[in-house]
């Protein structure tokens, strides 16, 4: 059983986060930390692994060189190898670039299971994986409650809007894990202390067999103009009244604003 | 600049998101096709054209009954190539998101998410999403055509226009790839009430509350408004309401239609939780409390009073 | 009737956090030289040892496959350390020969500086003695500092365990023989949660303590092996990182408002602002942790700070961008350790006390302690030799009391212990000291512990924060990046039921608002209960000066800062 498990680097959470004043995209150079949610992914990968008795769990990440930090903390978990995609070009992709370079590094490992986490603390809007899924032509099962993978296919229990579906797919397929699937495991101390030993591959665009036209701005579709302030919460209105009288002008707010 | 909506639906009905999103396309010009894509579903088409469509498309076929993505972007792909369409709209949902992104890779289309807002500028379709945490509001565009955009959820109200649109149906050409993914069992509306991740209405208590047992206001309200149930960090910490329902820095990040404070002092663990929900109403005996610098509504009293009050003229109001 | 928060000592035993080792041998992990703390202490012992092992084959050859390990309870290095900081540069041309100082992790050379007095509404600038002279100096941040040395140490060969804490020292025969790592994934009660992993032994010839100010097993190491018959003393700093419109032009240090005086209040200290870099500046309040008024936050006293017309200037349409609060050892030579070493180990940097107050530097010997440290190791590394034998370490204690850490430390010794008699007194007491070299006062000032000065509840008041140059507790502590779990055990040690002058004190004292009064335990109402919200700790150490006790929590858990 062979794993691969996408995995991003993030801002902190909570340190101020900026926006590149000229790019306007998010300022990366600043070192962030493993994406939480992935964490959830290589639990899952690893999971998946030891009830097949033997296999790979292989970490896959896409960013700037600094994002190797996240990608020994996967190696530091359990990951058995960790493949960096990383080159100046792919700076300001956008998920058609960002889908096609992923998509190509993952064809080289050729996993029976390719894992997602289900979103990122940044700006993922929940969709890299569907899109990656695409390029691969493979099926694609996402918001992941529980899996089990046997006899060349998966199970999985997706969580919707409407409760739980229950998809079955051939191996090999791509699913990403909503956080409810499992409790990450902490790294061992021999794990943290193994990590720097594991394979750890960088690879570029040239070894995906991509031009700088598939990668970065250039293979981009979309862009960001500019920003601006999100429309004032400030205007807000105050009441200050014993309870009957409050709960009057409330339903009185909520009913002007369609709230009710 | 022909503009094909994705309209999702369920047990028979368009979903409101959609129709919202297509009322908002019509506001934006007068091409505007919907999609109806599953099984059994060319009776949808008159409301959809009620509300802002002047085409409907209707993709019919047992290959489609299931909620399933990747079929979508089969049919979709081919729709938007043979027709031309230059933007292709959804409103966001599990299945919309996967559809939308899956279309994006297959035509290489950008795709932009999470917008709460869509414009013409020089009679191009520009978007806005927030970003860094709701702080700020990206104003993005695409650079060519297609254009996909994914709608935050309850962005746009549906409007009824009126007007019949012309129905056609579409060729339905599925590949092999795509049906590889099976729904062995599918799901239902569930009877308990939202999540709190996917509730439109959230009502949470906090400590003001003054103990466990006061919880019970804060049910009965958001029973009322047929929203979800949320706690604080303190209250969780303190055995009152369990961790599923914490909202904030290290719970769960909520953006509803409508979040209502109970008891709560407002600190920033708790606001990056759900400051991106769309109205807030705060009530908390303290006028100073840092909640009322991010509420809509600042309501400053003694919630023990206020909110079963408050409970009750909801139910009047809804007739219930 | 006077009330000590000593008088209500936290259920703390340094005894529990010492071992055998206990996990089986396949499963120990085994090193060379342990160093526990990634900051500047322990990286460069961690660097110097790697040069050392990389001209000596040999050696290096017969510590296995970890010759090196470096042991960080924080993310990553410099997650948890804080300092001003200005930045003598000299241990670092010491450790990096040929390094030019472009290439160091500073931000800026400092230019020009100013000492201050400041009134409510004025300030008076003052002639700076010369302790506090920093020309050829550089203004830095320690954990950027903290996270290039991390990348040296790790370029040289060490390995870096982050996210890992030293919960129990590991002693067997008389001997520290490593550590023992803390469990992760207990929950509130203790219980195992279902990713519990446990904490695992590493065994090593030689550990060297490096944790900083109030270092756990540094603690328990001086307890267990009886080497601090002198009381530390600490102060507080809380700090704040500002992006600016202006560049400030200037290092400056402030003294008196808002702090006072009298000598009642016991409240030494003062500030500092520093440019880091042309688009920011870093300022913190320091007060010593021996002042006496319970109503006294060194957090709320920093943001008075910032409303003085002085400071506003500085700050004048900026906005804040990071927080920080850490305690400092500031008894200086009157307060070191008996001996530095023990038998399997030595403790160097801020852990030893080696902080010199007067000049606020501390860095720098925390370098050169780490340096030594790593070459005494190296030492009884050599064939025939063990970190046991009698009198094995006592080179480390021999290099530092020969190195110019000691003489700078001995020479204002009386400083800072002078101004326990109140500002005017201390001042006189100081300048005595400062123009006779040390020489005088004659006789050692005696230090009194923090947790034994009688504290009484005053009427100190912070203004409202209005959330643009002023904040709250809780709002700095969300910047400090901090994150700790929830539902994990408490890892404060205090008693939890005391007087309310002493719960008070801790109250206002706690920078990260750990501490809540709870309901009234006694019916005369003067002795209330105690609440912890562990999970909001910055692991500043103040606790520990004040009468209770701070445990390392989970590794990682703890703030992220990195401009501090």
């Amino acid at each position: 059983m062979k794993v691969a498990v996408c995995v991003k680097e993030v801002p902190d959470t909570s340190a101020p986060k900026r926006l590149d004043p000229q790019t306007f995209r998010l300022d990366r150079s600043v070192a962030g930390t493993l994406n939480e949610f992935d964490t959830h992914a290589i639990e899952e990968g690893l999971q998946l692994k030891d009830k097949g008795g033997e296999g790979e769990v292989v970490a896959v990440l896409m960013g700037p060189e600094r994002a190797a930090d996240s990608l020994r903390k996967a190696l530091a978990i359990g990951a058995d190898r960790a493949v960096h995609v990383s080159d100046e070009g792919l700076a300001g992709s956008d998920l058609v670039a960002t889908s096609k370079a992923l998509a190509k590094a993952l064809e080289r490992e050729g996993a029976d299971v390719v894992l997602f986490g289900q979103q990122a603390g940044d700006s993922d809007g929940a969709v890299l994986w569907a899109a990656v899924a695409d390029r691969l032509q493979l099926p694609v099962v996402s918001q992941a409650a529980s899996l089990e993978v046997g006899d060349g296919k998966v199970k999985v229990k997706r969580q919707t809007e409407y409760g739980y579906d229950v998809i079955e797919a051939p191996t090999p397929c791509v699913i990403a894990v909503s956080d409810a699937i499992n409790e990450p495991r902490y790294p061992s101390l021999k794990g943290i202390m193994g990590a720097k030993k594991k394979p750890h591959e960088t690879v570029a665009l040239s070894d995906l067999g991509l031009g700088p036209d598939d990668a970065g701005e250039a293979g981009s579709r979309t862009e960001v103009h500019g920003l601006s302030e999100p429309p004032a919460r400030g205007s807000s209105e105050r009441i200050e009244d014993d309870g009957p009288a409050a709960a009057e002008k409330i339903v009185e707010y909520l009913s002007t604003h369609k709230l009710l | 600049m022909p503009t094909l909506v994705y309209v999702e639906h369920h047990e028979g009905e368009p979903v409101k998101g959609s129709l919202g999103v297509l009322g908002k396309a019509a506001q934006l010009g007068d091409d505007v096709a919907a999609v109806l894509l599953g099984s059994g579903v060319e009776n949808m088409a008159e409301t959809v054209g009620r509300h802002g469509a002047s085409r409907v498309l209707v993709a019919d076929d047992p290959a489609l009954e299931t909620p399933l993505p990747q079929p979508r972007v089969d049919v979709l792909a081919k729709l938007v190539e043979s027709e031309g369409f230059d933007n292709v709209l959804f409103g966001a949902s599990v299945l919309a998101a996967d559809v939308a992104a899956g279309l994006a890779a297959r035509l290489d289309a950008g795709l932009n998410w999470d917008l709460v807002d869509l414009e013409l500028q020089d009679g191009k379709l520009v978007g806005k999403r927030p970003a860094l945490g709701d702080s700020v509001i990206a104003e993005v565009g695409w650079k060519s055509e297609p254009r996909l955009a994914l709608v935050r959820s309850g962005t746009f109200e549906p409007s009824e226009s009126g007007g019949r649109a012309e129905v056609t149906k579409v060729p339905v050409e599925i590949q092999d790839f795509s049906k590889q993914a099976v729904m062995v069992e599918q799901a239902h509306e569930e009877s308990q009430g939202p999540s709190i991740e996917d509730a439109g209405v959230i009502v949470a208590g906090g400590r003001g509350l003054g103990q466990a047992e006061n919880f019970s206001l804060v049910e009965d309200l958001a029973k009322a408004l047929g929203g979800a149930v949320a706690a604080t960090r303190a209250v969780v910490d303190a055995g009152w309401y369990p961790y599923a329902t914490q909202v904030g820095q290290t719970g769960k990040t909520v953006s509803p239609k409508l979040y209502i404070a109970c008891g709560i002092s407002g600190a920033i663990q708790h606001k990056v939780g759900m400051q991106g929900s769309g109205t807030v109403v705060a009530i908390n005996k303290d006028p100073n409390a840092p909640i009322f610098e991010y509420s809509d509504l600042a309501v400053v009293g003694d919630v023990h009073e206020i909110v079963p009050k408050l409970t009750q003229l909801v139910k009047e109001r809804k007739g219930s | 009737m006077s009330v000590r928060p000593a008088d209500f000592p936290p259920p703390f035993d340094p005894a529990e956090f010492v071992a055998e080792p206990s996990d089986p041998p396949d499963e120990r992990i085994d090193v060379g030289v342990l160093v526990v703390g990634g900051g500047p202490a322990g990286l460069s012992a961690a660097i110097r040892l790697n040069q050392l092992l990389e001209e000596s084959p040999a050696v290096r050859d017969r510590l296995g496959e970890i010759p090196v390990a470096v042991v960080e309870k924080g993310r990553a290095p410099g997650a948890h350390l804080l300092s001003g900081a200005v930045v003598n540069p000299r241990a670092f041309r010491q450790l990096f020969p040929g390094m030019q100082s472009e290439d160091m992790p500073f931000r800026s050379r400092v230019e020009r500086e100013g000492l201050y007095y400041l009134t409510p509404k004025r300030s008076i600038r003052l002639p700076a003695p010369p302790p506090m002279w920093n020309h050829g100096n550089f203004v830095a941040s320690i954990s950027e500092i903290g996270a290039w040395l991390g990348e040296r140490a790790e370029e040289g060969g060490a390995t870096l365990v982050p996210e890992t804490a030293a919960r129990k020292l590991l002693v067997s025969g008389g001997r520290v023989v490593g550590i023992r790592t803390g469990d992760r994934g207990r929950g509130r009660n203790g219980e195992e949660l279902p990713n519990f992993e446990p904490g695992s032994d590493i065994t090593a010839r030689v550990t060297i303590l490096a944790e900083g100010t109030q270092g756990h097993l540094t603690g328990v190491a001086l307890d267990r092996f009886g080497l601090q018959s002198r009381p530390q003393v600490w102060a507080l700093g809380v700090k704040e990182v500002w992006e600016v419109r202006k560049p400030l032009d200037r290092v400056i240090h402030t003294m008196g408002w808002p702090l006072r005086g009298a000598k009642k209040f016991r409240e030494f200290g003062g500030s500092f602002i520093y440019p880091l870099g042309e688009e920011h500046v870093a300022l913190g309040m320091v007060v010593g942790l021996d002042y006496a008024d319970a109503t006294l936050s060194v957090h709320d006293l920093l943001q008075e700070l910032k409303l003085h017309p002085f400071v506003r200037a500085i700050l004048d349409g900026g906005k804040r961008v990071a927080w920080g609060a850490k305690t400092i050892p500031e008894g200086g030579f009157l307060a070191l350790p008996d001996r530095f070493h023990f038998p399997g180990g030595m403790i160097a940097g801020d852990g030893a006390g080696l902080v010199n107050v007067p000049a606020l530097k501390g860095i720098h010997y925390a370098m050169h302690s780490g340096m030594l440290a790593a070459e005494s190791a190296f030492e009884v590394l050599a064939p025939g030799r063990t970190a046991w034998e009698p009198g094995a370490l006592e080179s480390y204690d021999q290099a530092l009391k020969e190195s110019y850490v000691w003489r700078d430390l001995e020479r204002v010794r009386n400083m800072r212990p002078a101004f326990q008699y109140g500002f005017t007194r201390g001042a006189m007491l100081a300048g005595m000291a400062l123009n006779t070299l040390g020489k005088l006062p004659p006789r050692d000032l005696k230090l009194e512990p923090d947790a034994q000065v009688p504290v009484f509840v005053g009427d100190h008041s912070a203004p409202a924060p209005d959330g643009q140059l002023t904040f709250d507790k809780l709002s700095s502590v969300y910047l400090s990046g901090n994150k700790t779990r929830d539902d994990a055990p408490s890892h404060l040690r205090v008693d939890r039921k005391v007087r309310r002058e002493v719960a008070e004190t801790w109250v206002h004292m706690c920078p990260a608002q750990v501490y809540e009064l709870g309901g009234e335990a006694s019916p005369a109402g003067n002795v209330v209960d105690v609440e912890v919200t562990a999970s909001n700790c910055v692991q500043c150490g103040a606790i520990t000066a004040k009468g209770g006790r701070l445990t390392p929590p989970e590794g990682g858990d703890g703030p992220e800062y990195r401009l501090m």
